[in-house]
């Protein structure tokens, strides 16, 4: 589809790096389906619908050029939107579940986490972020089950990774499913704590992007195309995946390494 | 029944993926071939990496999609990689290649060479890139040059040349080709044109121009293969707007004798070929044809 110009309804600052924009666009976006955001002139990106209905949002996290431009946007202005797209969450049978967020990872698990509450399902919440105050959706997560924190500096919560305590709740509990999102090498560690203690996991993941609808390849993990097949992808696909927690394409296409796809991506 | 040949290739069907559309990795080729192309086309092979434009560079609009992704490619250097997995690939490969200039044409031509793929396909005709192809499609000159300079490198591997139908007469151009040894013609690349988003007042690609595909092209294709038919005697790989087993039908009539799709995997899936197989079978088989080479040129009877 043609981007749509919406018009921010309300900005809401979640953490100092990180900002939800409302949008005044209904959508009917499930958890864990995304859009491409325009700005037209600089670029267009993918980002996580936190949002549905009319609450429809994206959650930006200030990292490079286009999300500067983002963060310069005020109430009133307006971005261009496609979407939404891609295959969300797949949570139709849970009733014991976990998840784990790491960083803005806890974009796409916020709207997942309180849809899992609307059906009463026990939750526990893993939330992890550099610092204290960087806890994204901490608020809100806390309302939809049992949270844990971990912080990289020890300001909040306990000091170490989210999968360190994702492995204490594994040794004890059984999990109909963990859903997880966050930087590539944490969800290579969820996914192997989940096949060692035989848990089913869903990850969020995350390529490069051009078209979003499945036809110009760019966003390939093997055969499976993030934007089309995913973003969302379960243990049965992971565990056939050779280039998750390896490689990633870049712009021209070339496969790199995953630490070659992240310099590429500072640039 | 769908069974048929084409450059003395054999192809289980004639549908082939188009060049641009899933080509980036071996993987992705095979899994659409998997999905029922009857021959798979790798994207567009340069001489060097090349990032291509920055997003928006795809998208859909009221008729069709529109793009400018412009010629995104690791190089042909950095390809080993693509071509040892592609071995593994169940139908024959054809390898699109471009070049800003009859040299870098000649040197993709000859690397790409090696690898023995079973067709090659010059893409003389990409409007996304200012330097790139446009000069060679449009000019019959320039094009047979290329074509010429490009067969020598190939040799024997059998080389198509694909075409801009904004050429002011595609005909002429494929004759020129056919006379400088193309051994068939690939009709269309897209069509230049733009999309404006009235509310942001500016055009939605980044590049601001791009290449129409999809339904809104296919009677420009059907056009353009109808009169390069008339012109030459080499097969015609047709390609623009097939989505239906009634599309492929049409673009055969017209004389094409294997079927291109592109933008079809955006409106129906990866598994547009096998529906467009089976939507052809069906057709066929209420029509009374017994073979898909005989509906090629037909509607020129
Ligand atoms: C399906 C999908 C959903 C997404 N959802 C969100 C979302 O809800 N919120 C959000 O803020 N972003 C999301 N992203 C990432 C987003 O599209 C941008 O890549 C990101 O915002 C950076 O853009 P930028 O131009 O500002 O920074 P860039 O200039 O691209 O990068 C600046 C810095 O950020 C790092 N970086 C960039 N992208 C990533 C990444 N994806 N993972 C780890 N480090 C990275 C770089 O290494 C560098 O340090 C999503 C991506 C995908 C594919
Ligand atoms: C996203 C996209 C990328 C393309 N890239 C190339 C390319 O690299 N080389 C090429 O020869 N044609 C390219 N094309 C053109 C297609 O191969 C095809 O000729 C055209 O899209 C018309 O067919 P369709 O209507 O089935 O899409 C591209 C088309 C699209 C939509
Ligand atoms: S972004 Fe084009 S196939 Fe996924």
């Amino acid at each position: 589809m043609t981007p749509k110009m919406a018009r921010i309804k309300k900005i809401a600052q979640e953490t100092p790096s990180i900002r939800t924009f409302y949008l005044d666009l209904e959508t009917d976006a499930k958890p864990g389906q995304f859009a491409m955001a325009w700005l037209p002139r600089v670029d267009e990106k993918p980002f996580t619908l936190t949002g549905t209905g009319n609450e429809t949002a994206i959650t930006v996290q200030e990292k490079g050029k286009f999300t500067k431009k983002m963060f310069e946007l005020k109430e009133g202005n307006s971005i261009g939107i496609r979407g939404p797209f891609g295959k969300g969450f797949d949570f139709g049978g849970a009733k014991n579940a976990c998840i784990v967020a790491g960083g803005c990872g806890a974009a796409p698990l916020l709207m997942l986490a309180e849809e899992l509450k609307k059906r009463d399902v026990n939750l526990k919440i893993v939330l992890g972020a550099r610092t204290g105050n960087e806890c994204l959706f901490k608020e809100r997560l806390k309302n939809t089950g049992e949270i844990y924190i971990t912080t990289d500096d020890g300001s909040l919560g306990e000091k170490g990774f989210t999968t360190s305590v994702l492995e204490r709740l594994l040794e004890k509990e059984k999990f109909d499913c963990v859903f997880g999102c966050g930087p590539e090498p944490m969800l290579v560690r969820v996914f192997e704590l989940c096949e060692k203690f035989g848990a089913e996991c869903q990850l969020n993941l995350e390529r490069f992007m051009k078209c979003a609808t499945g036809i110009c390849g760019q966003c390939a993990i093997d055969e499976w195309l993030v934007c089309k097949d995913g973003p969302v992808f379960k243990s049965t696909q992971i565990r056939k995946m050779r280039d998750f927690g390896k490689f990633a394409m870049l712009k021209s296409a070339k496969k790199v390494s995953l630490q070659e796809y992240a310099q590429w991506r500072q640039k | 029944m769908l069974e048929t040949e084409f450059c003395k290739v054999k192809l289980g069907n004639p549908t082939v993926l188009a060049s641009g559309i899933l080509g980036t990795s071996a993987e992705l080729l095979i899994r659409a071939a998997e999905n029922g192309a009857g021959a798979v086309t790798i994207k567009s092979i340069g001489p060097r990496e090349r990032e291509g434009h920055n997003n928006p560079t795809i998208f859909e609009w009221e008729h069709g999609l529109i793009n400018a992704v412009g010629l995104s490619s690791e190089g042909y250097k950095e390809m080993e990689d693509v071509w040892e997995a592609l071995k593994k690939c169940p139908v024959p490969v054809i390898a699109s290649i471009y070049g800003a200039n009859v040299q870098e044409f000649i040197e993709v031509a000859e690397n790409v060479a090696k690898q023995k793929p079973a067709i090659v396909e010059a893409n003389i005709s990409c409007p996304n890139s200012e330097k790139h192809g446009q000069v060679f499609g449009c000019n019959i000159d320039a094009s047979a040059e290329v074509i010429s300079a490009v067969k020598k490198a190939v040799g024997e591997i059998p080389l198509i040349a694909k075409l801009t139908p904004q050429a002011p007469n595609i005909a002429e151009i494929a004759k020129a080709c056919e006379a400088a040894g193309a051994d068939a013609i690939c009709a269309i690349n897209t069509v230049a044109g733009m999309v404006i988003n009235i509310e942001a007042r500016k055009p939605v690609l980044h590049f601001k121009k791009g290449g129409l595909s999809g339904p809104a092209v296919k009677p420009v294709a059907v056009k353009c293969i109808w009169e390069i038919y008339e012109a030459v005697k080499i097969p015609i790989l047709g390609v623009g707007g097939v989505s239906s087993g009634r599309d492929a039908i049409e673009l055969m009539q017209a004389g094409a004798s294997a079927i291109g799709i592109g933008s079809g995997v955006h409106f129906k899936g990866i598994d547009v070929f096998k529906k467009v197989c089976s939507e052809m079978e069906e057709w066929m088989n209420e029509n009374g044809f017994a073979n898909v080479k005989e509906l090629v040129g037909i509607a020129h009877e």
